[in-house]
C-alpha cells in the first residue's frame, strides 16, 4: 500500500530539501483566519500540515501552543468543525494532512467514527500525544483500513527496544522529539539528538522528522541526511500571534 | 487482565517521553521495595516519626445522638495532619533508594504538598510542589509551611490554575527533569504504577483499622466509610476489607454546592469514562472530551476525576459512592468537633456526614469513618462560608 506522509515527504526529499511539516491549531488565530492559514503554508511548499485537536490538558506541550489550544476551545472549536472544514475543502489542497491531539476527545467521539472521519476528509496521518505504543492497539486497528497512518513519537530516551515497538506498527514517518521537555522552540538543541536519529535511521525503514524545539532552519544543519523533516509548531504560533502570517514564516523554511 | 489495570479502568496514557521513568519505577517497585531492609526502614519511619499505628477511637456521643456505632480511623493524628504522609515517605525513601535527588509533587490543598516537603526534608531530598495560582492563594498558610520545610513552590498560570493543572505542570516538569527527579504523585491515580503504589503505601490504614476493630469488639465493622477526591485515603482504607465480603464500602464524594448546573467533584456519581492523566477512569468532561473544572468547598477533594481502582470498584459494584454536598459536610465539621472534641478536615467532613445523612439506615449497624485529616487547616474557608 502506498504512504501518503511518506511520499510527500520523499517529493521534497527528490527536489533536495528538507520537508517542512507546520503544525497549527484548528481554528488559530480565528476561524476563518486559520483556514487562510492552512492555504498559505500549502502554497508555500508545506509537505504536510499538522492540525492541532485541541484538548483542556495538553500535557506535552509546553505555554505557546496550550495557549493557542485554550483559545480555539473558548471558541467552540471541536472535531466536528475540523472535519467539516476539511471536508469543503477535499482535494484543494496538495500537502498531506495530518491530525495531532490527545486521546480523550477522540474517545468521545468514537475511535471509529473518528477513523471514518479522517478517511472522508482527506487526513491520513494521527499522532496522539498521550498514547504510548503499549496503549494503541485499537487506535491502530480503527485507522488503519481506513488509510489513516499512526505517526510515532519517539524521545532521546526512547531505547532502541521501544523503537523496535514503534516500528512494527508505524507508517508514514517517526517524529523525533528534539528535547526532553514540552514543544516550545529552544535556542539550541540538545547534544544528544544526533546520535539518537542516527539510532532511528537504524530501526525504522520510514523518514524520520524532527520537531519540538526548532527555531530556525540552521538548527538542523548537524544532522544532515538524518533529518528528513522538520515540524514547526510554537514558532509559528509565535508568528501568527505577533502579526505575522504564515506566508512570511514560511519563508525562512522553504 | 492487562498490565497496570483495574478490570477496563487504569493503564499508561502518557506521551512516550514518560514511559521511560514509568517503567524505572516499576521496576524499583519490584527490587527495592519488595526487599526486608526497606520494608522495615519504612515501617521504622512510620512508626518513630508519623506516630502509627493511628489511633482507632469510638465516638459515643454521636453514637448515642444517631443509633449508629460509629468508629473513626485517626489519620488526623498523624505528623502533618493527615493520611498523606504514608504515601509522600514512602515514595521518599523510595526516591532515595533509587537514587534520585529531587521529589516533585503536585498539591489541591496543600496537604499533599506539606507532606510531600516534610518527607522530603527528612530524607534530604529536594523538593518542587506544583500547585494553581488560585490555590497557592486560598492555601496560603499551607505555602508558608511548605517553603518553610525547604520546598520551591510553583504556581501554575494556565487552564483552571487549580489542582487538575498542577498536575499538567508537574507532569510537565518531570518530562524534563526526570533523570534525578521522581514524581510523588500525590493520590492512587494517574499513570500506572501510581494506582498501585500509592495504594501499597495507604493500605495500611485498612489493614491496621481492620485489626484494631476486630481486637476491640471481636467482629468485622459492618460498613467502612472514606472521602474521595483522587481517592488514596480511600483506597487505603477499602484494600484491607475488600475480600470481606459483609462489609459494605461506602466512597463518598463531594457534590459541591448540588445547585442543578453547578461544578461539583463527583466523577463516579456525575461524571463518564475518559482519559485523564495519564489513567483511563471516570472523569468530569463535555461530551466532546473537554475535562470540566470541578468545585467543592473542600480543596482536597476538588479534582475532576478519581483513581481508577474506584472507577473499577464502581463498575463492579463491590463500593458503592455517595454525593455529599458542602452544606452537609460543613455541617457534620461542627457536629464532630462539638459532639466528640475532634476537628475534622472538610474532606473527611464529607464521610462524616454521609453517615449523619443515612442514620435512618444505619441503624445498629457499625460504621468505621476514616477520618483521614483533621481541620485546623480548614478554619479559614469554614468560617468564610459560615459567617
Amino acid at each position: 500500500m502506498t504512504s501518503p506522509m511518506k511520499e510527500k515527504i520523499q517529493a521534497a526529499k527528490a527536489q533536495g530539501k528538507t520537508a517542512v511539516i507546520p503544525y497549527l491549531p484548528a481554528g488559530y488565530p480565528t476561524r476563518e483566519q486559520f483556514w487562510k492559514e492552512l492555504e498559505m503554508l500549502d502554497a508555500a511548499g508545506a509537505a504536510i500540515i499538522e492540525i492541532g485537536m485541541p484538548f483542556s490538558d495538553p500535557v506535552a506541550d509546553g505555554p505557546v501552543v496550550e495557549a493557542a489550544c485554550l483559545q480555539v476551545l473558548e471558541d467552540g472549536i471541536n472535531l466536528k468543525w475540523i472535519f467539516d472544514g476539511l471536508k469543503e475543502r477535499k482535494g484543494q489542497l496538495d500537502a498531506g494532512l495530518l491530525l495531532m491531539g490527545y486521546l480523550n476527545p477522540i474517545l468521545q467521539y468514537g475511535v471509529d467514527k473518528f477513523a471514518e472521519d479522517c478517511e472522508a476528509a482527506g487526513v491520513s496521518g494521527l499522532i496522539i500525544a498521550d498514547m504510548p505504543i503499549d496503549e494503541a492497539d485499537f487506535v491502530i486497528k480503527a485507522m488503519k483500513p481506513r488509510g489513516v497512518e499512526f505517526i510515532p513519537l519517539v524521545g532521546l530516551n526512547t531505547s532502541k527496544e521501544r523503537m523496535a515497538l514503534y516500528a512494527r506498527e508505524a507508517e508514514g514517518f517517526v517524529y523525533v522529539v528534539s528535547v526532553l521537555g514540552t514543544t516550545g522552540q529552544r535556542d539550541s538543541l540538545p547534544t544528544e539528538v544526533k546520535a539518537k536519529l542516527a539510532e532511528v535511521r537504524e530501526v525504522f525503514d520510514i523518514p524520520a522528522a524532527l520537531g519540538f524545539g526548532l527555531k530556525t532552519p540552521s538548527q538542523l544543519e548537524p544532522f544532515g541526511d538524518l533529518v528528513d523533516a522538520a515540524v514547526i509548531g510554537s514558532s509559528l504560533i509565535s508568528h501568527i500571534k505577533n502579526g505575522g502570517t504564515s506566508e512570511s514564516y514560511m519563508k525562512a523554511w522553504t | 487482565m492487562k498490565k497496570g489495570y483495574f478490570g477496563d479502568f487504569g493503564g499508561q496514557f502518557v506521551p512516550e517521553l514518560l514511559m521511560p521513568p514509568l517503567l524505572e519505577l516499576e521496576e524499583a517497585m519490584n527490587t527495592i521495595m519488595t526487599t526486608r531492609e526497606f520494608q522495615r526502614e519504612f515501617a521504622d519511619l512510620l512508626r518513630d516519626c508519623v506516630g502509627r499505628p493511628s489511633a482507632l477511637t469510638h465516638c459515643p456521643n454521636l453514637s448515642k445522638d444517631t443509633g449508629v456505632d460509629l468508629w473513626l480511623k485517626r489519620e488526623d493524628l498523624n505528623h502533618t495532619g493527615a493520611h498523606k504522609i504514608n504515601n509522600t515517605l514512602g515514595q521518599a525513601l523510595l526516591t532515595k533508594r533509587m537514587g534520585k535527588k529531587v521529589l516533585l509533587t503536585e498539591t489541591g490543598a496543600g496537604m499533599n504538598g506539606v507532606a510531600t516537603a516534610t518527607a522530603a526534608a527528612m530524607m534530604d531530598l529536594e523538593c518542587v510542589v506544583y500547585m494553581g495560582a488560585v490555590d497557592v492563594e486560598r492555601q496560603a498558610l499551607n505555602v508558608r509551611r511548605m517553603e518553610l520545610l525547604g520546598a520551591r513552590v510553583i504556581p501554575v498560570e494556565s487552564g483552571t490554575k487549580t489542582l487538575k493543572d498542577a498536575i499538567n505542570a508537574a507532569l510537565r516538569f518531570w518530562i524534563a527533569e526526570q533523570g534525578n527527579t521522581h514524581y510523588c504523585f500525590g493520590t492512587a491515580a494517574g499513570p500506572h504504577p501510581f494506582p498501585l503504589l500509592v495504594r501499597e503505601f495507604q493500605a495500611i490504614v485498612g489493614r491496621e483499622a481492620r485489626q484494631q476493630f476486630q481486637d476491640k469488639t471481636g467482629k468485622l465493622p459492618d460498613v467502612v466509610c472514606a472521602c474521595v477526591g483522587g481517592g488514596s485515603n480511600a483506597i487505603g482504607a477499602f484494600h484491607a476489607f475488600v475480600p470481606d465480603e459483609s462489609v459494605r464500602l461506602v466512597g463518598v464524594e463531594a457534590g459541591g454546592t448540588g445547585e442543578p448546573g453547578c461544578y461539583n467533584s463527583a466523577p463516579l456519581n456525575l461524571g463518564s469514562e475518559g482519559v485523564l492523566h495519564g489513567m483511563k477512569s471516570m472523569l468530569l468532561q463535555t461530551e466532546e472530551g473537554q475535562i470540566l473544572p470541578s468545585h467543592s468547598v473542600s480543596a482536597g477533594l476538588d479534582y475532576p476525576g478519581v483513581g481508577p481502582e474506584h472507577s473499577a470498584l464502581h463498575a463492579s459494584g463491590r463500593a458503592e459512592y455517595d454525593v455529599i454536598n458542602d452544606t452537609e459536610a460543613l455541617n457534620a465539621f461542627q457536629v464532630l468537633s462539638r459532639r466528640e472534641g475532634i476537628i475534622p478536615a472538610l474532606e473527611s467532613s464529607h464521610a462524616v456526614a454521609w453517615v449523619l445523612e443515612n442514620k435512618d439506615k444505619l441503624q445498629g449497624k457499625s460504621v468505621l469513618v476514616n477520618l483521614s485529616g483533621r481541620g485546623d487547616k480548614d478554619m479559614d474557608i469554614v468560617e468564610r462560608v459560615l459567617g
